[in-house]
């Protein structure tokens, strides 16, 4: 255990110095990155994502997987969209298409923890469909023309400098620091990602916690997608199209183990500064867009190979000092 | 009766009859709906674009069957697409089968590096997966220089290749791209059902702690299944730049997730272990059907196609855990019992309770 906590410690550690390194070297090219503006604009460019990356870190601990948020976000915007065009008043569309993000979690929750589907087959299914049902509503139609108070939401300072978006992050993580450390609840999430048998013979109601986790981060997709419709002010079928490979990556690096049962939501909130800090300094370099999703998915790639490298390495290291130590000892 | 039976038939094959009766139901279906359905024409559209998919499917297939996944097989069909077009763009000269090689070799380089990091390196396949699936995009997207392949640029004898039959019979052509996957269907079914590579692929997919007691060499056959998958998409790559001619960075674009559908509505159990190549073909000719079909059913758009595709991955994944995993057992627990009985006809099955109960 204690092992495991300083392998935790040391990583977070790493990355503590690898987003050092970046803020550094970002502020070494360009004077005006440090300030409060861009800042704000690092944030609000990927404010979306970021938002998910919380909840996905929840799903990931419990050791499942979520790959539809992207699709979710895709729908429940499409949703706002087709219902704006169909002449229905903006806020009851923002519940709706909210409604139609707790829907789409609950429908993968149900095929996840009662009909017992891994979750990588189910929402890998619902990638697809849930890109399909956006689709379906905006064929190839790029929708906007939202009404005014509903794209400053997405785009205008709300509190000091900050969007909405941003606020609604921060009371987020609060919640989810909360929730993921503090609480019994965050202990089951844990429980369950170590080993869901033994959760099971502890009497923590394991479906019942999968279901939730799952609905919870179909809503917090909606929400997403919601801010993002706001944000950019219109909405196509292919909106969010690939985005689930961002927030697994910002997961991962943040130190949550793909199987289960470790990492912390500080190492989470330090490799998504490290990602978005990251991005933007490869904008400020003039890497496109493209080349960005290669890096981000060598980043994924490496965010679980030298993990396991240093396993070995350190495991052969012990192997090698405790035969040491018996040949001195037999001497 | 109902034993013999059992002792033939596996559950798999019930399966496989069960996706035979559904493709031939819903042909059946749009043969109502569409003017026209059954014509020549739409038999080898459907038979080419089914040859390419199952190219891809056989390569997933032996991916999944040892409890991994590849995802990056889109990306990589794109890629050999694109770089082999670009190739003989800029040198007509090239042998053709200086081509398909060059096509396959480049898919399994890039089939190796996801073999490399799954095995070697202990990281999960989907995450290698998810990874290069947007490396090898990126890669792509690069090279390319957002440049596209163009048909007149090819040699003639590609662009011919499509048309070209092995053998034709009232206007239904066996089309050489068809022939070819056919062959590549036939030689991986052999490959997996009698070889001691094949076996062990099941092997490792049904138990891979088990298959690791017994002294399999894991990595090495996970790493030569994501080898052999690369390979497929690059055969597959080629076939597509031969079927399509105009090649841009979007080739191939989500046939990772055609793949695996094809795969998963075949049979295929993504808990590795279970499945066929025949199965995972029958996939994607369901699949194939039903996207082609509903192009033409003017009842829903097009745009319906994602969403049915999904749907249909759940419904036969849900089927699988639902329904074939009861008879399964139920199958298994008959053939153990009448081998019990076989051997030791004295004693009865009493007896054997009794000697539970002790």
């Amino acid at each position: 255990m204690s092992n495991r906590l300083r392998r935790l410690v040391s990583w977070e550690g790493f990355l503590l110095v690898l987003l050092l390194v970046t803020v550094f070297i970002n502020s070494s090219i360009a004077p005006a990155y440090l300030s409060v503006e861009n800042w704000v604009n690092i944030f609000q460019l990927s404010i979306e994502k970021i938002i998910v990356a919380l909840a996905m870190t929840f799903i990931i601990i419990n050791a499942e997987i979520d790959l539809s948020v992207a699709s979710v976000m895709g729908l429940s915007a499409a949703v706002l969209a087709f219902l704006h065009l169909a002449g229905a008043p903006m806020a009851g569309a923002v519940i709706i298409a909210l409604l139609v993000g707790l829907i789409c979690g609950l429908f993968n929750g149900f095929w996840i923890s009662f009909v017992g589907i891994p979750s990588l087959v189910v929402t890998l299914a619902t990638l697809i469909m849930f890109r399909g049902g956006a689709r379906i509503l905006l064929e190839d139609r790029s929708i906007g023309d939202f009404p005014e108070w509903f794209n400053r939401l997405g785009q205008d300072a709300l509190l000091g400098p900050f969007p909405l978006g941003i606020v609604l992050f921060v009371l987020f993580v609060v919640l989810v620091v909360i929730v993921l450390q503090y609480s019994g609840f965050g202990r089951y999430v844990y429980v369950i990602g170590n080993s869901s048998n033994v959760a099971r013979y502890s009497g923590i109601k394991v479906r019942r916690v999968k279901i939730l986790l799952f609905t919870l981060s179909g809503f917090v997709a909606a929400v997403a997608g919601v801010l993002f419709a706001a944000r950019l002010g219109a909405v196509r079928g292919d909106t969010a199209l690939g985005f689930e490979l961002d927030i697994i990556t910002m997961v991962l690096l943040g130190g949550v183990s793909i199987f289960g049962g470790s990492g912390s939501i500080y190492g989470v909130l330090l490799s998504i500064l490290i990602v978005l800090n990251l991005r933007n300094g490869m904008s400020l370099v003039n890497l496109t867009g493209h080349l960005q999703t290669g890096v981000i998915g060598i980043l994924l790639i490496l965010s679980v190979l030298i993990p396991n490298i240093a396993g070995y390495a350190r495991r052969a290291w012990e192997k090698r000092r405790y035969a040491q130590q018996i040949r001195e000892t037999a001497v | 009766m109902l034993s013999h039976f059992k002792s033939r038939v596996r559950p798999g094959q019930l399966r496989e009859l069960v996706l035979i009766i559904l493709i031939i139901l819903m042909m059946l279906f749009f043969s109502t709906q569409i003017e026209n359905y059954f014509s020549p024409r739409f038999f080898n559209r459907i038979s080419t674009s089914v040859a390419i998919i199952a190219v891809v499917a056989v390569g997933q297939t032996l991916v999944v069957l040892t409890r991994n996944i590849d995802l990056s097989v889109g990306s990589i069909v794109g890629f050999c697409a694109y770089f082999v077009g670009q190739t003989l763009a800029d040198n007509n000269d090239i042998s053709p089968i200086l081509v398909v090689l060059m096509s396959v070799g480049v898919g399994a380089l890039m089939g190796s590096l996801n073999g490399v990091l799954v095995s070697y390196g202990g990281v999960p396949a989907i995450i290698v997966t998810l990874g290069t699936l947007a490396l090898y995009r990126t890669i792509l997207v690069e090279i390319s220089d957002a440049q596209t392949v163009l048909t007149s640029d090819l040699p003639e004898w590609l662009l011919e290749l499509p048309q070209q039959n092995i053998a034709s019979a009232g206007g239904l052509d066996l089309r050489v791209m068809v022939g070819l996957a056919l062959v590549v269907v036939i030689f991986f079914a052999l490959v997996l059902k009698y070889t001691s590579f094949g076996r062990r692929l099941y092997a490792i997919g049904s138990n891979p702690e088990a298959a690791k007691i017994a002294g399999f060499p894991s990595q090495i056959l996970v790493f030569t299944a994501f080898v052999l998958s690369g390979a497929l998409s690059g055969l597959a790559g080629f076939m597509f730049l031969a079927r399509f001619g105009n090649i841009t960075v979007v080739a191939g674009l989500g046939m990772e997730l055609e793949s695996v559908a094809a795969v998963v509505v075949g049979g295929v159990s993504t808990n590795g272990g279970t499945g066929t190549v025949f199965g995972a073909l029958l996939g994607a000719i369901l699949i194939n059907v039903l996207e082609q079909s509903l192009i033409r059913w003017l009842s829903i758009s097009e745009f319906w196609r994602d969403f049915l595709l999904g749907f249909l991955i759940l419904l036969a994944v849900a089927a699988d855990q639902l329904i074939m995993n009861r008879i399964r057992d139920y199958w298994a627990r008959d053939t153990y019992q009448l081998a019990t009985e076989a051997a030791e006809p004295s004693l009865s099955t009493s007896q054997g309770n009794e000697s539970d109960v002790q």
